[in-house]
C-alpha cells in the first residue's frame, strides 16, 4: 500500500496544503471493502480516487467453465441485495435465446419477488444510510421490518439473502400456500410503517441540512457517467428498464417511473422512499391475480445456446443490470460480462464530491447505495 | 428511429463497415483505424444521438481481441452494438472513447486489467482490480497454477 501511495505522490501533482488520506477499506460508511483515496485540503475534498478489487471474485471467469443452469447461482453473490433480479436476468437471457415461453404464473411470481426484493433492499439502504448520517435509531427500525420480507422468502425458497429462486425455464419451487396471505398482511402493515420512516428521518432538520443541495449530479452527467437506478432518476435521467424495456409481468401493470430533478442527496433519498410506495402498488396489482399453472417449463438436461451474442437488461434495486453472453454453441458460454449498476455509479462520485467536506462525501455515498461485491464482481 | 432506418443511415454513412441486424439489436463492426471518429459522430449526429454508453466489454478471440460497445440514445430510445477488433492479439490497442463518454474511463481500465487491451490517449490507464504481478486472467490462455485447478 505504501508503494501505491508513493506512486500517486510521485505521479500526481500535490500542492503544499494538500494531503492524502485513506478512507477505507475498513470504514463503516463504505458498506464493505471499498477504499477511497482522498486528496484533501483541510476538510475539503479535492479528489476522490476509488480503489476497488478487494473482494473481486472472478465470477466472469468462473462462468466460462459452468453450464447455463449453474450461472444464476453465482449472480446471487454479486449484488446480494438484488439477488433475485440478478438470477432473473440470466434466466431471461437463456429463455429468450432458446425462445422458450414461460408460463404466466412464473412471470407473476418473478415480478412479485422482484418488488419484494426491491423493498427489502431499500429498507436496508434506508436504515444503513440513516446510520451513516448519525441516526442510529433508524437502523433498528429498518432491520426489524426487513425481517418480514426475508421470512416470506424463506418460507417459499428456503433462503433469505441469496435466493437462487429463478432458474432458466421458471422458478425452482412453487410459492408456499401462505405466500399470498403473508404478502398481503405485510403490505397492509408496511403502508402504516412507511410514514414513520419519513417522520424519523426525512422531516428531520439535521438530516435535511446534511443532504439538501449536497453533491448535485446533473442529468447530463448522470447520462455521461451511466448512472442508473434511483440515483440516476433523481437527476431526471429516465432510465427505468421496467418501463422502457418491460420484462416478466411489468407489461401488464400500471406504475409510475418516479423522476426527480434536483439530483442532490436529498432527492436521491426522496426518490427511493417514493419507489417503496410504488413497489407496494405493483405487488398489490399482482398478488391476487397469480394465474394457475406450472411454475416452470421442462428444459433440456443440457442447455446449449445457439451460436451468437445476447444481451439482457433488468432493473435491480441499484439500477440497470446487464448480462452479455457470447455463445459458441457449446454448453458453456464463451464469454460472460456482467454490467453491474454499482460499477458505473461509483465512478461518478469523484465528479460530484469535489469541493464538499468529508462528512458530505459520506452523505453522497449513503445516497448512492453502493454494494461492493456488485462493483468488484 | 426504427432499427431499419438506423441500419440504413449507418450503411449509407459508412460504406466499408459491416452493418447488420443481429439477433436482438442492430450491430456494426468498424475498423480500429476509424473507431474514434465513428464514435464521435454517433454521439454528435442529432439523428443518432447515442449519449449513453450502457456497457463496454472485451472478448478474447483466437486471433484478435474484440471490444463491444452497447450504446443507447436517451433521446430517440434506439440501441446499437458497435464491435471493433484489434489488429492482433499480442499487442492489442485501440483508441479510447473516454473523451466521448466519461464512464468509459473505468470500463476501459477494467478491460485493460483483465484482458490486456491498451487504450491510446486514455487519461489514466492503470490496473483496476489486480496488482501488477498478475497476468490477464480473462484471456483464454491464462494459466494460474495456484488458483485454477485444471480438470
Amino acid at each position: 500500500m505504501a508503494e501505491i501511495i508513493e506512486k500517486i505522490i510521485t505521479t500526481d501533482e500535490i500542492k503544499t496544503d494538500e494531503y492524502l488520506v485513506n478512507m477505507g477499506p475498513q470504514h463503516p460508511s463504505t458498506h464493505g471493502v471499498l477504499r477511497l483515496l482522498l486528496k484533501l485540503e483541510g476538510e475539503i475534498v479535492h479528489n476522490v480516487e476509488p480503489h476497488v478489487g478487494y473482494i473481486h471474485s472472478g465470477i466472469e471467469k468462473m462462468t466460462e467453465a459452468l453450464s447455463y443452469p449453474q450461472i444464476p447461482h453465482l449472480t446471487d453473490r454479486m449484488d446480494y441485495l438484488s439477488s433475485h433480479m440478478n438470477n432473473e436476468a440470466v434466466s431471461l437471457l437463456v429463455e429468450n435465446a432458446l425462445q422458450v415461453e414461460v408460463p404466466e404464473r412464473v412471470k407473476y411470481i418473478r415480478t412479485i419477488f422482484d418488488e419484494l426484493q426491491r423493498l427489502a433492499s431499500h429498507q436496508l439502504w434506508w436504515c444503513a444510510s440513516g446510520m451513516d448520517l448519525g441516526a442510529l435509531t433508524a437502523f433498528f427500525y429498518g432491520l426489524r421490518d426487513r425481517e418480514d420480507i426475508l421470512d416470506i422468502f424463506e418460507e417459499t425458497c428456503g433462503a433469505r439473502l441469496t435466493l437462487n429462486y429463478s432458474v432458466p425455464g421458471g422458478v425452482m419451487f412453487d410459492i408456499h400456500p401462505n405466500f399470498q396471505r403473508k404478502v398481503k398482511a405485510f403490505i397492509k402493515k408496511f403502508r402504516k410503517i412507511l410514514p414513520e420512516y419519513d417522520k424519523l428521518l426525512t422531516g428531520n432538520i439535521i438530516f435535511q441540512n446534511r443532504t439538501r443541495g449536497v453533491g448535485i449530479l446533473t442529468k447530463e452527467d448522470a447520462i455521461a457517467y451511466g448512472v442508473t437506478g434511483p440515483t440516476g432518476r433523481a437527476s431526471g435521467f429516465s432510465c427505468d428498464v421496467r418501463k422502457h424495456h418491460p420484462y416478466s409481468a411489468y407489461p401488464y401493470i400500471k406504475f409510475d417511473e418516479k423522476l426527480g430533478s434536483d439530483g442532490d442527496s436529498f432527492m436521491r433519498w426522496k426518490l427511493r422512499m417514493d419507489e417503496m410506495w410504488e413497489s407496494l402498488n405493483i405487488i398489490e396489482q399482482l398478488i391476487d391475480n397469480i394465474p394457475e399453472g406450472d411454475y416452470a417449463v421442462k428444459m433440456k438436461g443440457v442447455i446449449k445456446l445457439p451460436e451468437g451474442e445476447y444481451y439482457q437488461r433488468v432493473e435491480t434495486a441499484r439500477g440497470e443490470f446487464g448480462v452479455y453472453v457470447v455463445s459458441d454453441g457449446k454448453k458453456n458460454p464463451y464469454r460472460v460480462k456482467f454490467r453491474s449498476p454499482g460499477f458505473s455509479n461509483l465512478f461518478a462520485i469523484n465528479h460530484i464530491a469535489k469541493g464538499w467536506k468529508i462528512a458530505d462525501l459520506v452523505a453522497i455515498m449513503a445516497t448512492f447505495d453502493l454494494v461492493i461485491p456488485d462493483i468488484d464482481r | 428511429m426504427t432499427n431499419e432506418q438506423l441500419i440504413e443511415q449507418l450503411t449509407s454513412a459508412n460504406p466499408i463497415a459491416d452493418v447488420k441486424q443481429g439477433i436482438q439489436y442492430p450491430e456494426i463492426t468498424v475498423s480500429f483505424n476509424t473507431l474514434h471518429a465513428f464514435m464521435q459522430n454517433l454521439k454528435s449526429d442529432s439523428n443518432l444521438a447515442f449519449d449513453y454508453l450502457v456497457c463496454q466489454s472485451g472478448v478474447d478471440y483466437p486471433t484478435y481481441m474484440q471490444v463491444v460497445y452497447h450504446l443507447e440514445s436517451t433521446l430517440h430510445k434506439h440501441f446499437l452494438i458497435v464491435k471493433v477488433n484489434t489488429e492482433n492479439r499480442e499487442t492489442p490497442a485501440l483508441d479510447t472513447v473516454t473523451d466521448i463518454w466519461p464512464t468509459a474511463e473505468f470500463h476501459e481500465r477494467e478491460i485493460y486489467d483483465l484482458l490486456g487491451v491498451k487504450f491510446n490517449n486514455h487519461p489514466d490507464l492503470r490496473r483496476l482490480f489486480l496488482d501488477d504481478t498478475w497476468g490477464f486472467p480473462l484471456r483464454k490462455d491464462y494459466k494460474d497454477d495456484i488458483h485454477v485447478v485444471e480438470r
